[in-house]
């Protein structure tokens, strides 16, 4: 996510960092390469040109230059600044105190609209608003219903919708009704692409906006739009007044323009972010977390959210007493990796671990999942005492468990040492001593460890 | 481009003077948008397209609209492929393409194979005679290895069924994509051999100025534009009216 960006702004940091006092030239230099960073990344000039002047007016404050470690003053600075520049902290939807809340969303076309109507949808059934419903008012797109219809019912929601004939304005306002007499938790109204240009479909929106009143308007926004954001979101604030954005395809290599143009510009902050196929890729946005991604300071909070959400605590109590008993399975291991692999692509979740931006290596090594599928089809290979006791895998039973999972023998003798060591270094983590860094490192597969710069 | 211009008025070719300078950058800028340019190759029997982009930049629609123009102006038989078997009724929305343009469909349910699609789709046309195949496909992030994986095996299948084809690879790239264009047109060559940009949604603010760049360094020409909803707001590339569209204000 936003990885140019991201390498730029670390390096240019960490140079500054590097000194031990800032001179105002240096500050100044620095300034240059975090404005052209920013503009290489699509930021809109005005909004580069209002940020680098904040940004430096506060990194040659007094309380700064006069610090022990102005650099990292200076780095505070640019993480603040960041975080304030896509928002701040703590905006939220607006619920309803009685009744369905009422969502519009609105956008480009292709932006990801309908998409994003179900993975809302979803979002609100996983955060206490049970009984969602969709209104299909695109009309004019071919098989947009069809296609709300069925993402909808993916999700659990119902859908509301009138075929291609009856007018938006007139759909949604007959949806809102329904909504209201089988007395639904929210309601979220998904409405045709259209061009802020075209006064007409903007009309259109203004129209469907004051019929229903909605509690919230948003605005997809693709993550990937250059410098005509602005326009867009411009356009887009006068007919439709939305209150936040919904930033899609953050999974793609965007450099993050859009994202760090549309709060200044419009004055709202994105409050969700859409980031992959699947319609559980959908969750709050952080312009803190952002922030630090952003600068390379991780996003553990994000991880440990993730983690809350997918591992079941019971498990969890149960896998730590077997840990300490030493009694720690390879259909253990089988458990782990599966809750592990919930919680996303394991690519995803290094992104958010502090310093993984300067790991090179891990960084451009696609992390090969496919490895770890091979790893869960040869457990899956074994019988039950096997996985309880890999000690007996030897000959034929290698032999049968290799065929079964379609590896050569050798892989299931790797399999069965690493896990060996898995164990041993978990019995000196139970036993309280630090486990060492070369079991560590040999654990993770035999690779050579990264080096790691230290800071 | 800056520079070439800078250079010319500098050594006296172009004069100095505001309107010569304009006119001048416009034609340096019609000439980079026009590198490599070449049409749609519809020579072969039938003729093969793949239609490739990221999601959301007008695959289907453009789909339809070319359809439109085959059969009704050149009064060419058409065949299409749903080959989108991932989005939620992508196949649906061709169809109601294929239905305006009076165009033959090829489609399997959702979750099938594009490749097989694609396959079939091309056998159908070659066994009934048809003039043109198009081939839909889901839209996918250039960062996925994976999907783009499978976009060049659908391609490679398609070279099975035909040898030669497809005999055209367009690319859908969003006008109002910023810098990001450039490394989607970059990673779906380098996947599937792109032939050509068509560049959608030219009726909003957006300039598409990024299809200069993709010339420039990749030296693959626009060689569609969209700029509407209705069936006829598909368009050649014209590189002297983008290039003052460019430049107008």
């Amino acid at each position: 996510m936003f990885d140019q960006l991201s390498d730029r702004l670390q390096a240019t940091l960490s140079d500054v960092r590097s000194r031990g006092k800032l001179s105002e030239s240096d500050v100044d230099a620095a300034m240059r390469e975090i404005r052209l960073a920013l503009l290489e990344a699509d930021v809109n000039f005005k909004v580069v040109k209002t940020f680098t002047k904040t940004l430096k007016e506060r990194c040659l404050g007094a309380d700064v230059m006069g610090s022990l470690d102005p650099g990292q003053q200076v780095v505070k600075i640019v993480n603040e600044e960041l975080t304030s520049l896509m928002g701040g902290v703590g905006s939220e939807l607006a619920f309803a105190s009685n009744g369905p809340t009422v969502i519009l969303m609105a956008g480009l076309q292709g932006s990801g609209k309908t998409t994003a109507c179900a993975k809302l949808a979803r979002w609100l059934r996983e955060n206490g608003r049970k009984d969602v419903a969709l209104a299909a008012c695109d009309v004019y797109r071919p098989a947009a219903v069809d296609q709300l219809v069925t993402v909808g019912g993916r999700v659990g929601a119902h859908v509301y919708e009138k075929g291609t004939d009856a007018d938006p304005v007139e759909i949604a306002a007959w949806a809102l009704e329904q909504a209201k007499t089988e007395r639904r938790d929210a309601l979220i109204v998904d409405t045709a692409g259209r061009l802020h240009v075209d006064a007409d479909l903007m009309e259109e929106l203004a129209k469907i906006r004051k019929r229903i009143q909605p509690h919230d308007v948003l605005l997809v926004v693709d993550a990937m739009t250059g410098q005509d954001a602005v326009g867009v979101a411009e356009s887009f604030a006068e007919a439709a007044e939305f209150d936040g954005v919904v930033m899609s395809k953050l999974d793609g290599d965007a450099r993050g323009g859009a994202a760090l143009s549309v709060k200044a510009v419009t004055g709202k902050p994105i409050l969700f972010a859409s980031t992959g196929e699947k319609l559980e890729a959908f969750d709050r946005f952080h312009p803190d977390r952002m922030a630090s991604r952003i600068l390379g300071m991780g996003d553990v909070l994000s991880l440990i959210e993730k983690a809350e959400q997918q591992i079941d605590e019971k498990q969890a109590q149960d896998l730590e007493q077997k840990l300490r008993r030493n009694q720690f399975t390879l259909e253990d291991m089988l458990q782990q990796m599966r809750q592990v692999r919930k919680m996303g692509p394991l690519s995803g979740i290094l992104g958010m671990l502090p310093g993984m931006g300067a790991m090179k290596q891990l960084k451009n090594a696609d992390v090969d999942e496919g490895q770890l599928d091979r790893v869960e089809a040869i457990i899956l290979s074994m019988t039950p005492e096997e996985r309880a006791n890999p000690g007996i895998v030897k000959g034929s039973r290698r032999k049968r468990i290799a065929n079964g999972s379609g590896v050569r023998p050798q892989q299931v003798n790797q399999l069965i040492k690493q896990f060996d060591q898995m164990r041993k270094l978990m019995r000196h983590v139970a036993s309280g001593k630090t486990p060492d860094q070369q079991q560590l490192a040999s654990m993770m597969g035999g690779a050579p460890r990264p080096k790691v710069r230290r800071r | 481009m800056v520079e070439r211009l800078e250079h010319e008025v500098e050594a006296g070719t172009v004069p100095a003077d505001g309107e010569a300078v304009q006119a001048r950058l416009i034609e340096i800028l019609a000439e980079v948008a026009g590198t490599a340019r070449a049409p749609i190759d519809l020579s072969n029997e039938p003729a093969v397209l793949l239609m490739v982009g990221v999601n959301g930049t007008g695959k289907t629609t453009t789909i339809g609209k070319i359809a439109w123009h085959l059969s009704q102006e050149f009064g060419l038989s058409v065949v299409l492929a749903a080959g989108d078997t991932y989005r939620a009724a992508a196949a649906e929305q061709l169809a109601e393409w294929a239905d305006r343009a009076g165009a033959e469909l090829i489609r399997a349910e959702e979750g099938a194979d594009p490749g097989a699609v694609a396959f079939d789709a091309v056998e159908a046309a070659r066994a009934r005679g048809a003039d043109v195949v198009i081939i839909d496909t889901a839209g996918r992030l250039h960062t996925q290895g994976n999907l783009m994986d499978e976009l060049a095996k659908v391609r490679r299948v398609i070279g099975k069924q035909m040898p030669g084809a497809p005999h055209e690879t367009l690319l859908s790239i969003d006008a109002t994509t910023g810098q990001n264009g450039l490394r989607q047109a970059k990673v779906f060559a380098e996947a599937v051999e792109v032939d050509g940009v068509v560049l959608t949604k030219l009726d909003g603010t957006a300039k598409g100025g990024i299809v200069l760049a993709i010339a420039d360094e990749l030296q693959i020409p626009v060689k569609l534009i969209g700029t509407g909803e209705t069936l006829e707001d598909l368009r050649p590339f014209d590189p002297t009216d983008f290039a003052n569209a460019l430049l107008a204000k």
